[in-house]
């Protein structure tokens, strides 16, 4: 095959990437060294820590809400139509909005992003719990267990894969768009990717690649607590099905 | 059923909770002020179409800014007055797109400051300070590789760190030297790549001596806004800022007493290959257009856009009309 | 000339420069809220960001609808494919959008190419599960009918089945349709002037982020309403199925 070096100049590019990860060099606007271990570091503990709060406010809110109204089997309408809507959110208008009606900063724009965890785990939460098999609760009630029991030792426990698929939608969806932070004072992978100036295109498309591999990072570790959170019985079952 | 019915009420709930949560203070549109001050326009500015001109394509570029979009659209509506063929790029993300889009023939030209150009596309240490001086180096790097630049505009534009003058005050400061031993204190607000820039947090921190408690990266937009609220004790501005001009008690802008932000004028930069095809009126129409950008013109058509939100080609005729060049 | 520019200064050339700093500015120079008068006047600044954004979306959901569709085809009589294509779309679904417009950069640049690549690859995986789906569901008497009356297999899929899997299909649709028009907004990294252009521009201006942001919100809501006429009109005789959102 005849490749001529111009098909493959793309591939320079990732080259020159991943050496931005691993080496520092001059900006391209000079006199100032970027990239390296170092930066990348910072920037991905940053990425990470606006993630991680962003999550876990969505979390705190989100699940609490959604199993309560799963285990009383109510609001069917509000926790179904939330997640519909939560995908129709312009995430580039949220954080915008957030920027100018509120303020920026880290307070601020973890709101923004708790907001796109939001709907999905709401959602999953309502659905995993509402669907637990009632003969099951039932058999709890017979043992003598009261509410809050019920909750915490039977249908938690078996409503576990779907409030997970709710959080890692959510995590996917908040990791994904913390990179618009460095529009609103917190620094993120997103300065990378919104600093081609001094980055050049090898410090952006750096940037993309570390923002892919944290989602897939991310997405795995959750993956893993799903399974270490499924009950053995419900594993056996699912593997029996 | 109950899902379409429920998925639609969402969706208007959450239309309603957008619009109730800002309060609507719906107030009378007021902007649309009818400058009428042309009537002694000199008619000497007048740009004369040109048959010759004809079919001949220009395609004017410009970053996405607000005083790139003015500049744009000035160059973009007087060359069409001149009788070329004109296109309009007007948003091109920074002067590294800016320039290549040049390089690679998808726009025949844009303004690009005599500072940015020096420093950042051709990798100068020090600018000069004089317009002329600059110019003449941006022309030494520009010839060999086919390109060329026109006279600068009258007005210059420089970054400059800004602060509310209640906390310059309370600080004691007027020059950036006044805030070492102070800048530990400041949490700093600045353009996501000021942090690696020279002419910007590089600088402050090289050149001045200063660590500031926080860096944190805003959209440009939002510069002013920050220290607004309070959460910025100093930000990165622009020299030519509207907000500056309509405020000017609010802010203060710092002394730059070891010269790290150096000022640019705006130059045209195109190729030579369309200064060839496009004839002298290319030339003459830019250079000419120009000679009213005055500082005090370009921070005033900054506020048309900034402040009183005109929209950048209305502003850019409205320009070209109070001077005469149009009619 | 509103009371805030009523005092002016002429200066140089004869571009008048107006006095800002009075206490009664206008209500865009106050920012503090939605101002209804500005919105009016300018609304056709807005013509162009949201016809860029209709397009945008209406070429992404087609060509993600036609890939989707031949691989739900190319997998239809070969069940061993459908995990395959599953996972594949899955997988190019969790790149973060911001992440897959620049590892797009080196290849095919910014710009509409680039766009349009990052919106219909996100559509397929809802797209391909649904079509997939409801020709799942299609109940095997159906099929055994329309066998009866000596149909070929290729009949019997455009006559029978995908006319059965048609709510389900258009579910599909709907749901991609909507996420398509909340990413479009971020298009505007890859210099294509949606929605989030003005948005991204003027990030401070209050009234502008309700106006693009509402903008973009009412074309989800319409393409919602519309396809869900579209499966009414197309398939009467079956309700929509419950929706499950995970």
């Amino acid at each position: 095959m005849n490749i001529t070096p111009l098909h493959l100049a793309f591939l320079n590019t990732f080259t020159d990437a991943f050496n931005f990860i691993f080496h520092q060099q001059e900006a391209r606007t000079g006199q100032t060294m970027v990239g390296g271990p170092h930066q990348v570091l910072h920037l991905t503990g940053q990425h990470l820590k606006v993630t991680f709060l962003a999550l876990g406010a969505a979390t705190a809110i989100a699940l609490p809400a959604g199993v309560v109204l799963g285990h009383l089997r109510r609001g069917e309408t509000f926790a179904i139509a939330l997640g519909n809507a939560g995908r129709a959110v312009p995430e580039l208008a949220l954080i915008a909005f957030v920027a100018a009606f509120i303020g920026v900063g880290l307070g601020n724009v973890t709101i923004a992003f708790a907001v796109l965890g939001i709907p999905p785990i709401l959602t999953n939460a309502y659905v995993g719990i509402s669907q637990v098999d009632r003969n099951a609760v039932e058999a709890a009630r017979g043992m003598g267990m009261r509410g809050l029991q019920i909750i915490l030792r039977v249908e938690l426990p078996l409503a576990v894969p779907t409030i997970m698929a709710g959080i890692r939608t959510g995590a996917v969806n908040i990791i994904a768009t913390v990179a618009l932070a460095s529009l609103a004072g917190v620094s993120t992978l997103g300065d990378l990717i919104l600093g081609r100036n001094v980055y050049g295109d090898q410090g952006v498309v750096a940037g993309a690649i570390l923002i892919a591999l944290l989602t897939l990072a991310l997405e795995l570790c959750l993956a893993s607590l799903q399974w270490l959170l499924t009950p053995r019985g419900l594993k056996l079952a699912r593997a029996g099905a | 059923m109950v899902t379409c019915h429920s998925r639609l009420r969402a969706a208007f709930a959450f239309l309603a909770a957008m619009v109730v949560a800002i309060g609507v203070a719906a107030c009378g549109g007021g902007d649309n002020d009818n400058d009428t001050g042309t009537s002694g326009a000199n008619s000497a500015n007048l740009i004369k179409s040109n048959p010759a001109n004809n079919g001949i394509q220009i395609t004017v570029g410009s970053k996405n800014f607000t005083e790139e979009y003015i500049l744009g659209n000035i160059y973009a509506q007087a060359l069409q007055a001149a009788g070329y063929d004109v296109k309009t790029n007007l948003n091109l993300g920074s002067e590294v797109i800016a320039y290549k889009a040049l390089q690679d023939g998808e726009i025949s030209g844009y303004p690009e400051y005599t500072s940015t150009l020096l420093e950042s596309i051709f990798g100068a240490k020090t600018v000069p300070a004089d317009a002329q001086a600059a110019y003449a180096q941006a022309q030494q790097q520009l010839q060999p590789k086919g390109e060329t630049a026109f006279a600068p505009t009258p007005f210059a534009d420089a970054n400059a760190l800004g602060m509310l003058t209640s906390k310059a005050n309370e600080l004691g400061v007027t020059k950036i030297s006044d805030l070492q031993g102070k800048s530990q204190d400041l949490n700093l607000y600045g353009s996501p790549e000021c942090r690696e820039r020279t002419d910007c947090l590089v600088g402050l921190q090289d050149v001045y001596g200063l660590q500031f408690k926080s860096f944190n990266p805003v959209d440009i937009g939002l510069r002013y806004t920050v220290l607004d609220k309070g959460q910025a004790d100093a930000s990165i501005l622009f020299t030519s800022d509207a907000q500056l001009f309509a405020n000017p008690d609010k802010y203060t802008l710092l002394q730059d007493d070891k010269h790290i932000f150096p000022a640019g004028n705006p130059i045209w930069v195109t190729d030579q290959s369309t200064v060839q095809t496009a004839g002298p009126d290319y030339q003459a129409t830019i250079e000419k257009v120009q000679k009213g950008l005055t500082n005090a013109v370009m921070q005033e058509l900054n506020a048309r856009v900034d402040i009183d939100k005109q929209d950048p080609a209305a502003v850019a005729t409205q320009y070209l009309k109070e001077d005469g060049y149009i009619q | 000339m509103s009371p805030a520019l009523a005092q002016v200064v002429p200066l140089l050339g004869q571009v008048t420069i107006h006095n800002r700093t009075g206490g009664n500015a206008s209500c865009v120079a106050q920012n503090k809220g939605f101002c209804l008068g500005w919105a009016i006047d300018n609304f056709d600044r807005y013509t162009t960001p949201l016809l860029n954004h209709l397009l945008l979306v209406l070429v992404s959901v087609a060509i993600g609808f036609t890939v989707a569709f031949a691989m739900a085809l190319l997998s239809h009589n070969r069940r061993w494919l459908v995990p395959t294509f599953t996972g594949t779309t899955g997988v190019l679904y969790t790149i973060p959008s911001l992440a897959f417009i620049f590892l797009l950069l080196p290849i095919t640049g910014l710009g509409w190419t680039t766009a349009i690549i990052v919106l219909s690859v996100y559509t397929l995986q809802i797209i391909y599960r649904n079509i997939v789906a409801g020709l799942a569901n299609v109940p095997a008497e159906s099929k055994e009918a329309g066998r009866g009356m000596g149909m070929t297999d290729r009949q019997l899929l455009w006559r029978v089945e995908l006319p059965l899997a048609l709510p389900e299909i258009i579910a599909g649709l709907r749901i991609a349709t909507v996420s398509t028009v909340a990413i479009a907004s971020l298009m505007v990294f890859a210099n294509v002037n949606t929605l989030g252009g003005p948005l991204y521009q003027q990030i401070d201006f209050k009234t502008n982020i309700v106006i693009a942001g509402g903008l973009t919100i009412l074309m989800a809501i319409t393409f919602d309403l519309l396809l869900l006429l579209a499966q009414r009109l197309l398939a009467p005789w079956r309700r929509p199925p419950r929706e499950v959102t995970v």
